[in-house]
């Protein structure tokens, strides 16, 4: 995992894991800069490859923040995984709609749905 | 138009400065009872507009400076942004959600901006971005 303070809480069912964001807003560089780490460490050194990220608590994100997603999706595309979204409350949402990445992105309601097709 | 607050800071090439103004707009929005949702659109693009004009106008040099006004009413709120780079060409920024840059990790900012507030100007130079957003503005984003 990357340096600092911890930005995801894990939680494993069966060999999907589940990393729910722990900050509000996901917004500064720095801070971008250590939750990207910390989600490609999962693919990186963990070896996760099927990874449903949660959005719940998150009520803002930046491009910045965005651009991580997409390497995150790369990473895990290149190690033959699959990665969801799940539970974007609608603002946050339309920041994806927006910018059209709810096309690269596979978005689910809630955690039950994103669980779902793995 | 009253403006009921109005500052000028002159910040150093850093973030975390950027962050400092932010959170003071944004808490002044909060006090006079901005709607929410206009204070989403305002706080994504005044990390964009700031992350902008200290990164990729700046270049991050600690010499250089970043100045913010900032006014504020009831009705709108108004935020001027200026570098000292050597500016962009708007025309020249290609359009993130065009297949081929579709899986580019950056080029979303600008974008945003447009999408969730009423005015975005830049001058000629491209240093300067003047943001607003109206209160009655409560339109949903363009997903156009």
């Amino acid at each position: 995992m990357g340096s600092g303070t911890r930005r995801l809480d894990i939680e494993e069912i069966g060999d999907i894991t589940i990393a729910k964001f722990i900050d509000k807003k996901i917004l500064d560089e720095n801070n971008i800069q250590v939750i990207g780490n910390q989600l490609f460490g999962l693919v990186d050194e963990e070896g996760r490859t099927k990874i449903v990220l949660d959005f719940s608590n998150v009520e803002y994100l930046s491009s910045a923040a965005l651009g991580k997603l997409i390497t995150m999706e790369k990473k895990v595309k290149a190690a033959k995984g699959k990665l969801r979204l799940c539970c974007i409350r609608p603002e946050i949402y339309e920041v994806f709609a927006i910018t059209k990445l709810n096309r690269l992105f596979k978005i689910c309601e809630d955690q039950e749905r994103a669980l779902e097709g793995f | 138009m009253a403006w009921i607050d109005e500052f000028k800071v002159r910040i150093p090439s850093s973030t975390t400065e950027g962050q400092k103004v932010q959170e003071r707009i944004i808490s002044r929005l909060e006090e006079i009872g901005f709607p929410a949702r206009g204070i989403f659109g305002v706080r994504l693009a005044l990390e964009e507009a700031l992350v902008n004009a200290i990164k990729h106008g700046n270049g991050l040099d600690p010499n250089k400076h970043v100045s913010v006004v900032c006014q504020i009413s009831q009705e709108k709120v108004r935020v001027v942004i200026e570098d000292e780079g050597a500016g962009f060409r708007l025309q020249d920024v290609p359009d993130p959600t065009d297949d081929e840059n579709l899986e580019k990790p950056c080029g979303r900012g600008i974008m945003l901006m447009r999408a969730f507030l009423s005015v975005v100007e830049y001058n000629e130079r491209g240093n300067r971005v003047i943001l607003e957003k109206h209160r009655n503005d409560d339109a949903a984003p363009s997903l156009s």
